[in-house]
């Protein structure tokens, strides 16, 4: 057990944040934490001491999120295969270089809203991908594997991800940038 | 090579060593395509921001009392 406390507070802010990142909703997060570890601890046998521990813990996650989010969103189907069909940010529009530097722009608590509204417009399937590859560093393999997906699907749904995201963070930066050039909307 | 050739290395210009020199035709592409530089500068730097900033933080009250339920429910079970 102490043992795998010491797990517990190795991964919450992991599982925490992949979570939020799918639910979009910090209740349903919560629940998501407290269950993911305890179906880790009642499956710690089942456990194949070849892969990563971390690997294993954020597929349940990932699982129990969806979960999560199906049930939130009663009929209305929610897999990570939806709404991959959109084209949109496949071809950069918005094309305008970031300066001055957006960092400097915004106060932290300011930026992590902008962020959060930006990422919550993604459909579920591409901000899972995004967040396992980009933000917690997970490899193209081990999302892959983790989603149950392709490596060439990975791989799209990064791209469109990353093109979507950078599209969305433009459009705020720009506005930003008009207002402090002389209120130009 | 077109933008959208261009584009669909995306993916390898960001995951790739900064210090290892890009491939012949991406950067001759790069040299002359202003809106593919700007692309790939301004998508390299969302994903920095998004890694550099922790936008769904776990407050300490929260962490102590998710720790003590999921302690309590792996002691029953
Ligand atoms: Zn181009």
């Amino acid at each position: 057990m102490a043992a795998f406390e010491k797990l517990v507070r190795q991964y919450d802010r992991q599982v925490f944040r992949i979570a939020n990142h799918i639910v979009q909703n910090r209740e349903d997060a919560e629940d998501v934490v407290q269950d993911a570890f305890l179906k880790a601890y009642e499956k710690l046998d089942q456990f194949q001491g070849n892969s990563k521990f971390y690997t294993w813990l954020v597929r349940i996650a990932v699982n129990e999120s969806l979960m999560r989010l199906r049930k939130r969103r009663t009929g209305k189907m929610v897999s990570i295969d939806e709404d991959v069909a959109t084209d949109e940010g496949s071809m950069p529009r918005d094309l305008a270089d970031w300066s001055p530097d957006p960092e400097a722009l915004y106060g932290q608590s300011e930026m992590a809203d902008i962020l959060r509204r930006t990422i919550q417009g993604l459909p579920p399937g591409f901000r899972v991908v995004f967040v396992l590859r980009d933000v917690e560093g997970l490899s193209t393999e081990e999302t892959a594997e983790t989603l149950g997906l392709s490596i060439p699907a990975v791989k799209s749904r990064l791209l469109r991800a990353r093109l979507q995201l950078r599209e969305r963070l433009s459009r705020y930066f720009k506005r930003r940038n008009g207002q402090a050039q002389g209120g130009v909307k | 090579m077109t933008c959208t050739e261009f584009l669909a290395q995306l993916d390898e210009m960001l995951d790739q060593d900064a210090a290892i020199p890009l491939r012949a035709d991406l950067q001759e592409h790069l040299k002359n395509c202003e809106h593919c530089e700007i692309t790939l500068n301004t998508t390299r730097k969302t994903i920095q921001i998004y890694r550099s900033h922790e936008i769904y933080e776990l407050p300490d009250d929260l962490r102590e009392r998710l720790h003590k339920a999921i302690l309590a429910k792996c002691r029953k079970c």
